[in-house]
């Protein structure tokens, strides 16, 4: 099955064997999967970065499996969700076990990328604040807290606890809020991440951590141990970033991908060029190309899937409908899938597929079997016992009478059938972005991650007008395939 | 009751039941080579049974049944079907196929070459009088007479050793149906083949048949010329049957 399912996608578009760089699906993952991607390139190496696949256990597991061969990660999320028993401050002991699941890591980048508190820099530099202890002075400072940091056991009451801290006015408030009241003066310290863009934007200080209190998140990139061996000069290059970011720098690019509304790519490319002196092309596609690709990927996963579901949807439609026992498990079955949420579906199909088209269309597939073969049943079914007894008597065999009479006339019910499928799949498709598949769903992620109504409508409207299409596509194959005397209404 | 020469089905006390109820028999029935035979009887009494299980489409649960001097076995049911055309109660015309595909449907799957269809098809429109034109319409754009010609049309394709209609006159308005009853007795004076025929119309049983098997609750009544069933009906439900056609407008 899987077997197959590449075989048609590689039709659509195989590489030679590149490096493949697998970045998380936020923007500083995006840019730092970008930067190493390019490095790697600029070394000589065929490389290709796959954005935004997912989340940590998405990437962890492809880069283990070999569908990538490295991405960015935290030292903090390496010792809490990755590696037991390790601490984030141990980068030797850290490299230990990961050598023992067979993946290398760089020196830090040089940012640590975690909880802090930050205030106003007008503020911070009257009073003269640097650290978190500092914070002692200031018994009357209003903090806005978001409430995860408010509710986390290592969150606020940790953090009071561990610098005495006197503030009484801590309140709860959404993170986008608690930005506006900063600069309204409301509160004068919230908590954020030390690389959030708003730092810049909104010119905060971030207070250091003096007694450590915070976990550690370094950024590293992380890499398969066998990449040295098949790309030295990409293992090299991966390498040599370690050091080479420090915070300031990380808050300037996300600032500038998020606020600035350039492009991760260009964003990267043009700090690679002035920082390290690493050219390296950025493809210019228009608006156009992009929404062409995107067309290109959904259109694949689409058919794909649908071919294969009715080639097997219907076979088992008919024999469901011939033997109601089994008719009863294969509609259950069909049925009981069509109840897993799609995202678990996907996340649950990674294991077994990989990451990639793969899955998304294994679990398109999934989707579209029930349409079908409900609509199987339900057209052979309703054929009147007159007809079926009619066919009988003319001393058909079942096969042909299956094939020249039943089949027929259950055919505009199978169309519904697929037609109802298909367009369930164009929208679902949307979601193969999140297992790295592409397609419309790309543009979509890369939006709401921006929170760009545009960017979010390059994907959105494709996806609506193709599904559309497909409704009038369907309506023109049953024009042509159904007889009018089946058609609806005569 | 046994016929006098020879038979192209006999039925030796054959019982069908559905779910206990006896749907048919046990009867014993012979049905000759050659003549028009009319099964008569009112509703329910187990006509459209009879011919069904003469077609193989059931099979009976008790007795002994011969179709064309073979026994009907899982094994040989279809290819006796094809040596027995039926026009079931209700046409049965399929409506994805024009008249001419439904009539040529059984030759082209067994791969009779076109030309060869063509002429049948045409020759079978003459025979049942229905214009030329009409063949590439789809069954629901005939009327309800002319789909009826179709359907016969169908049933003799393959020239069949026999023919079972069963009710084909059943819902046509008296014009058509007293113009089709015409057709349909020339085309079996002209083909001269074995016919069994359901009915529960007297008159047009009297239209048809050589012989008549005048059925109740499963079971043959009396069997004969109709004129002997007239002049000596063997029991009263005979009599009454007749009657209540005598007094019908
Ligand atoms: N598939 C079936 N399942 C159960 N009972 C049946 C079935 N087919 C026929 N019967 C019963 O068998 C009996 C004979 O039915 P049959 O159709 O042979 O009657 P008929 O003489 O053709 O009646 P009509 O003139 O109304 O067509 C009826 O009582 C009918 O209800
Ligand atoms: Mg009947």
């Amino acid at each position: 099955m899987r077997g197959a399912v590449l075989l048609a996608l590689c039709a659509l578009g195989c590489a030679p064997k590149a490096v493949r760089v697998g970045s998380k699906n936020f923007t500083e993952g995006v840019i730092l999967g970008e930067v190493a991607a390019r490095a790697c390139a600029a070394g000589g190496a065929v490389t290709e970065h796959r954005r935004q696949l997912g989340g940590t256990a998405v990437l962890w597991r492809a880069l283990r499996s070999g569908e990538i061969d490295a991405y960015p990660e935290y030292t903090g999320t390496l010792a809490s969700e990755l590696l037991r028993g390790v601490d984030a401050r141990d980068l030797r002991g850290m490299r230990r076990a990961l050598a023992r699941e067979g993946v290398a890591m760089t020196a830090p980048l040089g940012f640590n990328n975690t909880y802090a508190i930050g205030v106003p820099e007008a503020l911070a530099s009257a009073r003269g604040l640097r650290t978190l202890s500092d914070l002692q002075r200031e018994p009357g400072l209003a903090l806005g807290l978001s409430h995860e940091f408010l509710d986390r056991a290592d969150g606020w009451a940790g953090l009071r606890a561990r610098y005495g801290l006197p503030q009484r006015d801590v309140r709860g408030m959404d993170h986008d809020l608690a930005y506006r009241a900063l600069s309204s003066g409301a509160i004068q310290a919230t908590d954020l991440y030390t690389t959030d863009a708003e730092i810049a934007w909104h010119r905060l200080r971030v207070l250091s951590d003096d007694r450590e209190y915070f976990p550690e998140y370094s950024a590293v990139l992380l890499y398969r141990a066998d990449l040295p061996r098949r790309s030295p000069s990409c293992a090299r290059a991966l390498e040599s970033l370690g050091g080479s970011l420090d915070a300031a720098t990380m808050i300037d690019l996300n600032d500038q991908v998020k606020r600035r509304r350039r492009t991760e790519s260009s964003v990267a490319a043009a700090w690679l060029e002035a920082h390290r002196g690493l050219r390296s092309a950025v493809a210019s596609e228009g608006r156009a190309e992009r929404v062409w690709q995107r067309t290109r990927e959904h259109l694949a996963m689409v058919l794909s899937s649908l071919l294969a579901a009715v080639l097997c949807a219907v076979p088992l439609g008919v024999a469901a409908a011939k033997r109601p026992r089994l008719g009863t498990l294969v509609l259950g079955a069909a049925g009981v899938l069509q109840t897993v949420p799609s995202l678990a579906l996907l996340v649950l199909l990674i294991p077994l597929l990989g990451i990639g088209a793969a899955p998304a269309v294994a679990a398109l597939f999934l989707y579209s079997l029930l349409p079908i073969v409900q609509n199987t049943v339900a057209g052979l079914r309703g054929i009147s016992p007159a007809l079926r007894e009619s066919a009988e008597a003319l001393g058909l065999p079942p096969f042909a009478r299956l094939r020249l009479v039943e089949l027929p006339l259950a055919l505009p019910s199978i169309l519904a059938g697929v037609k109802t499928a298909a367009v369930i799949n164009v929208g679902t498709a949307t979601l193969g972005a999140m297992v790295g598949a592409g397609g419309y769903g790309q543009p979509i992620l890369r939006g709401i991650r921006l929170d760009s109504t545009s960017t979010i409508m390059e994907g959105a409207l494709p996806a609506a007008a193709l599904a559309l299409l497909t409704q009038a596509l369907f309506a023109c194959i049953e024009r042509v395939a159904v007889p009018r005397s089946l058609r609806g209404g005569r | 009751m046994t016929a006098h020469g020879p038979t192209a089905a006999s039925l030796v006390g054959v019982m069908k039941r559905y779910g206990g109820a006896v749907a048919l028999g046990p009867i014993d029935l012979d049905v000759p080579v050659g003549r028009t035979t009319v099964l008569l009887g009112p509703s329910g009494c187990g006509k459209s049974t009879l011919l069904r299980l003469i077609n193989g489409l059931i099979a009976p649960d008790e007795g002994t049944l011969r179709v064309l001097g073979e026994g009907v076995t899982p094994a040989s049911v279809e290819a006796l079907r094809r040596r027995v055309g039926y026009v079931i109660q209700e046409g049965g015309l399929f409506p994805h196929l024009s008249a001419r595909q439904n009539v040529a449907l059984l030759p082209r799957w067994l791969r009779w070459e076109t030309p060869r269809i063509d002429a049948r098809v045409a020759e079978l429109a003459a025979l049942a009088r229905l214009p030329e034109a009409l063949l590439d319409r789809h069954p629901g754009e005939l009327s309800g007479g002319q789909r009826q010609r179709v359907a016969l049309m169908r049933a003799l394709a393959l020239d069949p050793e026999m023919l079972l209609l069963d009710e084909p006159l059943g819902a046509l308005d008296p014009m058509v149906r007293a113009e089709l009853q015409r057709d349909l007795r020339e085309v079996f004076r002209t083909l001269g083949k074995t016919v069994v025929l359901v009915t529960h119309d007297l008159r047009e049983a009297r239209h048809f048949g050589d012989l008549v098997v005048l059925l109740r609750d499963g079971r043959v009544v009396q069997r004969g010329p109709l004129s002997a069933l007239e002049s000596a009906p063997s029991e009263g439900f005979v009599r009454d049957f007749l009657d209540a056609w005598r007094e019908a407008p």
